[in-house]
């Protein structure tokens, strides 16, 4: 007992003692958190598709500056960022159209190659695995600077979406209602695109500009599953997010053929299947649930906030 | 750009030799002769899909087929073989998901699924690439789209996946627009709606497998939706959208081809941006159409519903 004890002790010290697994770590648990808590609002909103397009996005917005000779983070930030607002614009009730969306992230991805020929033919400095790092993200590789600086914005983004969860959860759920209770539903919908394209640009290097879209979906969609309550849900995806990132970055540790971010993957694909089983028995155990859809556990509490927060209307 | 270009093959200012000098390459004829294959499947089946709002589901069965062809290479198969079992499988995943038969907007659960399924399998793909070392360049390849040695088998591959694909879609075009305009009075008039629409999502990943071959995986919407988009922005009646939807694709196919061949940088940024130049157009000419004829939009599932 006591020899396993140590063992699992020397074990935990040289896991630590990496100082690769340490920024790793700080980076990857405050990005999770913002990709769970943005997450939930994305598949809430149905804006999953949007968030992919950022995605790619990212990709590049790294590659050119890469090309142009800048730092790439900046790069990743300013493009993220500005397609956030321009998406936010095209669409009515910030909400762009599929169509739309498809049609500019398929040529955005289109300047990414060009961008990354032009890195790689032009520049001496260029290396090719450049580009697979920004598609599928090395979070072993972030430097110390990198990866306190991932930390404090996205700790910044999830206490931004913590801040205005309320109103969000009201705008998100029943537009119109909100609209003209005096939520600012627009201001909130372009607000939000922004915070995705924040977390978009900070996940892109750590798990990929291709794969951030599931650390943002899988644990959004596992927490609708397990509850109608919005601010447990909103923990719920949080916290399976950071798991996911805690226990892919050990499995990856102890298998290194297996690349981190198919790890972390792999975990938040498993927490979303097993709350759909999960779903699934509860609604066989309870008939009363069986149709029972998403929205509407949200929209009682709605309701409830309408009703108790302001008794003159209604 | 030019002083690059310039220091590879250029043009030689006599147009007629420079394209009888493309015919003379053997890979050239296979790729112009595939982009033709693929440019005719992908417009024709993306006019449906755009019609249908499954843009997301097109784009995530483009993304399924990746660790498909990644895996492929890894097991020592031809790489078309793993984008058609993993499309076309995928395509079955996806019509499992309940509420993807219908073709209505802002389902959560299934965006949800759509997108954790997407990462997934891209990430299953990185973990393939991993595992196969040395590999590094073709990702860049599978991703992106390279028309550099396609066989003549993979050509007449295509060519008959291709004919099946537009046989099926013809077979079932009718009842299909049918039921996606109006699925509620096609079910009740008899249309089997949800199998229709599993059939569809078949042909889809078909098309979706087929166009990677040429454009890669993350590149299939050039060739997918924006034909079909731009079409729909012109014209409402089906047929003479189809036939402009596949004009677009191949102009766009056979210019990327001949310019890419012309200069270092890769043909999935000049088929994506001719597509979206053509994109960006439909916008303004139909602004200025609707401006003359000073016509309320008309929308194409209204026109053809009445």
């Amino acid at each position: 007992m006591f020899f396993l004890a140590t063992a699992a002790g020397n074990g935990l010290t040289t896991f630590f003692g990496h100082s690769f697994i340490r920024y790793g770590l700080l980076a990857g648990t405050f990005i999770a958190l913002a990709c769970g808590l943005v997450g939930y609002f994305l598949v809430l909103r149905a804006q999953v598709f949007t968030s992919d397009a950022l995605g790619h996005v990212a990709y590049t917005g790294a590659l050119a500056a890469l090309a142009f000779g800048l730092d790439p983070g900046v790069g990743l930030f300013a493009a993220t960022v500005l397609v956030a607002l321009g998406l936010a614009a095209l669409g009515s009730r910030s909400r762009p159209d599929d169509v739309v969306i498809g049609s500019v992230f398929a040529w955005i991805l289109g300047l990414g190659v060009f961008f990354l020929t032009i890195y790689t033919t032009s520049r001496s400095t260029g290396n090719g695995s450049a580009s697979v790092n920004y598609l599928f993200g090395s979070i072993f590789g972030l430097s110390a600077t990198q990866s306190v600086l991932a930390a404090i914005v996205c700790g910044v983004v999830s206490l931004a979406v913590v801040l205005i969860a309320r109103p969000l959860l009201f705008a998100s759920v029943d537009e119109a209602v909100a609209a003209a209770r005096g939520v600012p539903v627009r201001i909130l919908g372009i607000a939000f695109l922004v915070l995705v394209g924040v977390t978009a640009a900070q996940a892109a290097p750590a798990v990929g500009a291709l794969l951030l879209l599931g650390l943002m979906a899988a644990p959004g969609g596992a927490a609708q599953r397990l509850t109608t309550r919005p601010f447990v849900g909103l923990a719920i995806s949080g916290a399976i997010a950071v798991a996911s990132m805690w226990i892919g970055v050990v499995l990856s540790y102890l298998v290194p053929s297996m690349p981190p971010s198919f790890a972390v993957l792999a975990v938040a694909t498993c927490s979303y299947v097993a709350a759909a089983l999960v779903a699934r028995a509860r609604r066989e155990t309870v008939p009363a649930a069986q149709d029972q859809p998403i929205g509407r556990g949200l929209r009682r509490w709605v309701g409830e906030a309408l009703s108790s927060s302001s008794p003159t209307i209604r | 750009m030019s002083a690059l270009a310039a220091t590879t093959t250029g043009w030689s200012w006599n147009p007629a030799s420079d394209v009888s000098q493309l015919f003379t390459y053997p890979f050239m004829v296979n790729a112009l002769l595939a982009g033709t294959i693929v440019a005719v499947t992908a417009a024709v089946v993306g006019w449906f899909m755009v019609l249908r709002r499954q843009t997301f589901a097109g784009h995530t069965l483009a993304v399924i087929a990746f660790p498909g062809a990644a895996g492929a290479t890894l097991i020592g198969v031809a790489a078309s073989l793993g984008y058609f079992a993993f499309a076309v499988g995928g395509a079955l995943i996806v019509a499992a998901v309940p509420g993807s038969g219908t073709s209505r907007r802002g389902f959560t659960e299934e965006s949800a699924v759509i997108g954790t399924l997407q990462a997934f399998a891209l990430a299953a793909g990185f973990l393939f690439v991993a595992l196969y070392k040395g590999f590094l360049n073709g990702v860049n390849a599978l991703l992106f789209g390279t028309f550099l040695g396609i066989t003549t088998a993979q050509v007449w591959t295509l060519f008959v996946v291709g004919i099946a694909a537009l046989a099926v879609l013809g077979l079932i075009g009718r009842p299909l627009l049918f039921a996606t305009v109006d699925p509620d009075v096609a079910a009740a008039r008899g249309v089997r709606v949800r199998l229709l629409s599993v059939v569809f999502l078949v042909v889809l990943g078909v098309a979706v497998a087929e166009a990677s071959q040429i454009t890669g995986s993350l590149l299939v919407f050039a060739l997918l939706v924006m034909p079909a988009a731009t079409a729909q922005r012109f014209t409402v009646r089906p047929v003479l959208g189809l036939a402009l939807s596949v004009l677009i694709a191949l102009i766009v196919t056979w210019l990327g081809l001949v310019v890419s061949y012309y200069s270092p940088y890769p043909m999935g940024f000049y088929l994506t941006s001719f597509a979206f130049g053509l994109y960006l157009v439909s916008f303004v000419v139909r602004y200025v159409l609707d401006r003359r004829r000073r016509l309320p939009p008309v929308t194409l599932s209204a026109r053809i519903a009445t």
